[in-house]
């Protein structure tokens, strides 16, 4: 039974680590890299561009980028306006 | 050849001090001499943590503007014949530090001393900066917990772009290791605290100790003794484990509490060696 509860939640350490490893692997992209804070830039030209389209919060881009040895990733989520989505004109 | 060795973190609060003054004191009582430096000026505390306050006549800035030398500043430990502290001013501000005057010191103190360990203030401006420039090695002190692990990660961007070894830009590098400190393993047994295994993880830098959790650590500080001479505290032993892990040896990682947790720091060994 309270391994069941365990898995709809998770610990806070568990909460702790995946915060960091999503707030570092932004930190680091804008630290040393060549090209400073080109997760925010990105994530503003992604915002510009779909509101073009769809009307969309300000805050509705979320990026995430994992960095591996082996492999990188990157998570672009959209949040999209449920029935008031629509294209403009 | 001597090594310079920062203890660092970033965030202020973690045990740089309590591990500076341990780690020195552990390498003096293997025979290696040894000073520990206090780059914190204007809080100094290295001193009192030593059990030292009431010998300081001299100090790091003084012998860095040429008012005293260094002889005169050094302070021999009546414990340990190997071990000497370099203690900083309590009244001037990190201004008086100066890239030149710090590699000054820190070249004539290569002449007599085998392990240079030099205690960071926290934060990332003058004071913890020259205090990790001329590093050879670090010691990431961190304790389980978001902002302390953040800070660390943030520590290790500039050990790897603003430090001697780096600015050489010939693929030299300060070797950085994980001193975890204030380590709890029934909170994080029981998921309230993020484990050794998750904080390398992140970090991922190898592991030179897991201090736990003790309050033979406080102890130690109210007495000004470094707690790597309590030899029946488990905070004691952790640091001892740990200055044989950084003079080389690859004794295992003492499992801090509890059997099942053994294999997992045998893995990590095996990994790291």
């Amino acid at each position: 039974m309270f391994g069941f509860l365990r898995s709809r939640k998770p610990s806070s350490a568990q909460t702790a680590k995946e915060r960091l490893q999503i707030l570092l692997a932004h930190e680091r992209g804008s630290g040393g890299g060549s090209d400073p804070d080109f997760l925010a830039s990105l994530q503003r030209d992604i915002l510009e561009v779909v509101r073009r389209h769809i009307e969309i919060d300000r805050d509705a881009v979320e990026i995430k980028l994992e960095r591996s040895d082996d492999l990188s990733s990157l998570e672009i989520n959209i949040d999209m306006p449920g029935a008031k989505a629509r294209t403009p004109g | 050849m001597s090594k310079v060795i920062v203890v660092t973190s970033g965030k202020g609060g973690v045990g740089k001090t309590t591990s500076s003054a341990a780690i020195s004191a552990g390498l003096a009582m293997r025979g290696h001499k040894t000073v520990v430096i206090d780059f914190d000026v204007g809080l100094r505390n290295l001193d009192m943590i030593m059990g030292c306050e009431r010998r300081v006549v001299f100090d790091f800035i003084n012998v860095i503007q040429g008012d005293a030398k260094l002889k005169q500043a050094l302070i021999k430990d009546r414990r340990l014949e190997n071990l000497s502290i370099l203690p900083t001013s309590q009244t001037r501000d990190k201004d008086a530090l100066t890239k030149e005057g710090v590699k000054a010191v820190l070249d004539e103190l290569r002449e007599d001393f085998d392990y240079i360990i030099c205690d960071s203030p926290a934060g990332i401006e003058r004071g913890a900066h020259l205090a990790m420039y001329y590093a050879d090695e670090a010691i990431v002190v961190t304790n389980p917990e978001v902002s302390s692990v953040r800070d660390s990660d943030r520590v290790l961007g500039l050990l790897n772009s603003k430090s001697a070894l780096a600015e050489k830009g010939d693929g030299s590098a300060v070797k950085a290791q994980l001193l975890l400190t204030r380590f709890d393993p029934a909170r994080s047994a029981r998921g309230e605290m993020m484990s050794v295994e998750d904080v390398l993880e992140i970090l991922a830098i190898p592991l030179l100790g897991i201090i736990p959790e003790s309050s033979s650590v406080l102890k130690a500080s109210n007495e000004g003794m470094p707690v790597a001479l309590d030899e029946k505290s488990a905070a004691g032993r952790a640091y001892q484990d740990a200055v044989g892990r950084l003079l080389g040896e690859t004794t295992e990682v003492r499992a801090v509490q509890g059997e099942e947790r053994r294999g997992f720091f045998q893995r990590l060994l095996g990994r790291g060696g």
